[in-house]
């Protein structure tokens, strides 16, 4: 029965590589990926080998204590469990409980993360290979160590389970992971700087953490091999009941979740509210306007991108208290107005096969253009505006505002006649409606980056010239360059605008079916 | 070949709602649909029925402008579908099988989007998406996001998006499914009073029974072919529906066998 369910997730795995060649490039670029930290982390493994036995010690557990906090969190924060063996789909076999558990629990280590845990755990063994011992004690450690990480990763995402399949629970916590991932440069600075101003904690740190759930099958080898059996002995112990623990935790989660399926409660309500659609202009493309910026509000994977923007001006800003100059202040505004912009260049493939109702209405394609450029620009334009007069209030460079604005409305005026005429002819991954904005589905990897990458460098081009006067009034200084820059990023941007929204209603009219086909196979 | 301006069309006299000639799909090596050539007359109730997979979500898609055909043509009240899309489009209400909705909206703003989008008068689609919801029983959940709708509730709601410009033909892709006994009575008496004032509905369905009792005419579809056509009457010829179809599709083979499923 564990073979079997072992084999059936490879099948599926296999299979799902055979959808389409380019989930198989996405595979092959993630596992690429995980290669190069894999052999880097083994080889640093390999080289403690000969180091101190403290040192080693010390690392060893303190990465091993890292890898279960990560195989405990990312799961739930992420919502981006692999669901590929969810136990519910067995519900009508009679499995047996134990053996459901360890199909499941070894199934758990067939996908990338599980092998480059697996591999970098057993690395530790060649560092503890001292003498035969030490490296016993480790390969124990080891194998305790990654089943744990497996286990703790179950129970946790059985115990969310039901509530993470709640919609408000999914949208709220999606959105509330931005804001530590975007802030991830500063709490990283300041973590190091305080690690770093107490070097000689590490070993005491890691000396605590081995005798937690968390350090104790990493510090197996370290123990035996410094000569502390007995301390050792009783750390396996620890790591041995914990995972028993664990494992009758999942199980009765498990027995649980087999018998209560996931509540989604959601109360009536009447209506009586059109929300922006009483308030925009009744006609198609105000229509579109009105239902692009409620979803800019509604659904996490839109509004997720936009916590990020009044994040920005922390991070940099953080920057600047790091090293002394706010220069990189500068970037604010162009940056944001890139960002916002670009982001509609997935619009169709955000709406997915909801799309047809565009299609199956017959709304022209200049309205539906139109109406989601004029969403993005409804907040974008404020943001932008503000970003800009800030800092040039915090520099008190009034002189440099015009050139600063032009620049950055250039930016996102012509980026958003592009990004019209990217969606309307290119599809790309995105996360599915209802999805966390955090889960990918695999597959077209690369017509993405293709997409994205090119989609920039044309975007490039296309505001050098607001680019290049704003060069020449950092270079002569003369501020009538500045005041050229405005009025080249307003008419240049706002003439690209009209020429995206065109073109693209002009191939969304052209080639609407086969957008939608293939978003069909994105499903 | 020539397609129809639409205004000459609309004037001559009687005609077909939908005429599809040779349409034919095909998906990589897998031909969906081998040609399929159909006359729907105009204010009739019409099924099409067929085993899964037999392509009646492929055919109805290439003739409601959702899919484009590699070969064959959809003419919609003499409007060609491929060549005038928009002005068919105007013809037809739809409701697709098996693709979402924008779900992040209430029900009544779903509507309400769908009515604007076909560029109408604002208090005209307001008084009618009030009437929907009732319609639809819905009116309690008007405020109620779509994506935390029932199964049932999503499909009254994306029939109700479908009605809302008073389309001269409906097409509805299993219209019935996962929706309640209540809500299919009310569906199906507003069908029917919209067939009698001069309305034409097409559904699909694999639930013969029900295509029996509700419709006038009926196409039995099975490997992308159509097998039979016509009045109800006309194509059951006495038998039941079902019997027919299965006779049809021929895959009353299997029943043999099994023996081992009596002796438990």
């Amino acid at each position: 029965m564990v073979a079997h369910l072992l084999r059936l997730k490879l099948a599926l795995l296999r299979n799902g590589l055979r959808r389409s060649p380019w989930q198989l490039v996405g595979m092959a670029i993630a596992g690429l990926y995980a290669l190069g930290v894999v052999s880097t982390l083994i080889i640093v493994l390999v080289l403690l080998r000969n180091a101190g036995a403290e040192t080693a010690h010390t690392a060893v557990v303190l990465g091993g204590s890292a890898a279960l906090i990560g195989w405990g969190v990312i799961p739930v924060v992420a919502s981006a469990t692999d669901m590929t063996l969810d136990p519910s789909r067995f519900s009508t076999f009679a499995i047996p409980m134990r053996q459901m558990l360890t199909g499941l629990a070894l199934g758990g280590l067939i996908g990338i993360p599980g092998v480059a845990t697996t591999l970098v755990a057993l690395a530790t063994v060649v560092t503890w290979s001292r003498d035969v011992l030490p490296a016993l004690a480790a390969l124990v450690g080891a194998c305790l160590g990654v089943m744990t990480c497996v286990v703790l990763a179950k129970v946790v995402t059985t115990a969310t389970a039901s509530l993470a399949a709640s919609r408000r629970f999914k949208d709220i916590s999606a959105i509330a992971f931005m804001v530590p991932l975007v802030l991830l440069g500063p709490i990283v600075a300041g973590v190091g700087r305080s690690v770093s101003a107490s070097a000689g904690f590490l070993p005491e740190f890691a000396r605590t953490l081995a005798w937690t759930p968390l350090g104790a099958p990493w510090a197996l080898g370290g123990d035996v091999a410094s000569g502390r059996p007995a301390e050792a002995a009783v750390k396996l112990l620890v790591s041995v009941a914990v995972l028993g623990l664990l494992a009758w935790c999942w199980k009765l989660l498990l027995e649980r979740a087999l018998v209560t399926p996931p509540y989604a409660g959601a109360g009536k309500r009447r209506g009586g509210r059109l929300g922006l659609f009483g308030v925009l202009p009744a006609t198609p493309a105000g229509a579109v306007m009105a239902r692009s910026l409620t979803y800019w509000i509604r659904d996490p994977r839109y509004s997720g991108s936009l916590v990020v923007i009044p994040l920005l001006p922390v991070v940099l800003g953080f920057q600047g208290t790091q090293t002394g100059s706010y220069g990189s202040l500068a970037f604010l505004a162009p940056v944001s107005a890139f960002i916002l912009a670009w982001s509609i260049s997935a619009d169709v493939s955000y709406d997915n096969t909801a799309f047809a109702l565009h299609l199956a209405t017959g709304v022209r394609g200049v309205a539906d253009r139109l109406g989601r450029a004029l969403a993005c620009t409804a907040f974008a334009l404020p943001v932008v505006l503000v970003f800009s007069i800030g800092y040039a209030a915090f520099t008190r460079n009034w002189a440099a505002l015009p050139g600063q604005l032009g620049l950055s409305l250039g930016i996102l005026f012509t980026g958003l006649g592009l990004s019209s005429v990217v969606s309307a002819r290119y599809t790309v991954t995105v996360p599915l409606p209802g999805d966390s904005p955090f889960k990918k589905p695999p597959g077209n990897v690369g017509q993405t980056m293709a997409v994205q990458f090119v989609g920039m460098m044309v975007l490039m081009v296309l505001v050098l010239p607001e680019g290049v006067l704003l060069a020449a009034h950092a270079i002569k200084g003369n501020v009538l360059f500045g005041w050229l820059n405005l009025a080249a990023g307003i008419v240049l941007g706002l003439a690209l605008f009209l020429a995206g929204v065109r073109l693209g209603g002009k191939w969304l009219d052209a080639r609407g079916p086969e957008l939608l086909a293939q978003v069909n196979v994105n499903r | 070949m020539t397609a129809p301006i639409p205004d000459q069309a609309s004037n001559s006299g009687p005609m077909a709602a939908l005429s599809l000639r040779g349409l034919a799909k095909r998906f990589g090596g897998k031909i969906a649909v081998d040609g399929i050539s159909l006359e729907v007359p105009a204010g009739s109730f019409f099924g099409i029925v067929g085993p899964n997979g037999a392509g009646k979500t492929t055919t109805l898609s290439m003739a409601t402008g959702l899919l484009r055909p590699d070969f064959g043509t959809a003419v919609v009240h003499g409007v060609d579908v491929w060549q005038h899309p928009l002005q068919a489009k105007r013809l037809m209400g739809i409701l697709p099988d098996g693709v979402r909705l924008f779900d992040r909206l209430t029900g009544e703003q779903l509507i309400t989007y769908a009515g604007l989008l076909r560029g109408m008068d604002r208090a005209v689609v307001a008084a009618r998406v009030g009437e929907l919801l009732a319609a639809m029983d819905l009116t309690e959940d008007a405020g109620t996001l779509v994506v935390d709708y029932s199964a049932g509730m999503t499909k009254k709601i994306a029939l109700a998006s479908a009605l809302i410009h008073a389309p001269r033909l409906l097409v509805l892709d299993e219209p019935f499914e996962a929706v309640d006994p209540v809500s299919a009575t009310n569906i199906r008496s507003i069908l029917d009073r919209y067939v009698a004032s001069g309305g034409t509905v097409i559904v699909s369905s694999h639930v013969m029974d029900l295509v029996q009792r509700m419709c006038d005419h009926v196409a039995v579809v099975a490997r992308g072919r159509l097998l039979a056509a016509g009045t109800v009457d006309q194509v059951r010829a006495g038998a039941s529906l079902e019997e027919l179809f299965v006779q049809l599709v021929g895959g009353h083979s299997h029943t043999e066998g099994l023996e081992w499923l009596r002796t438990f």
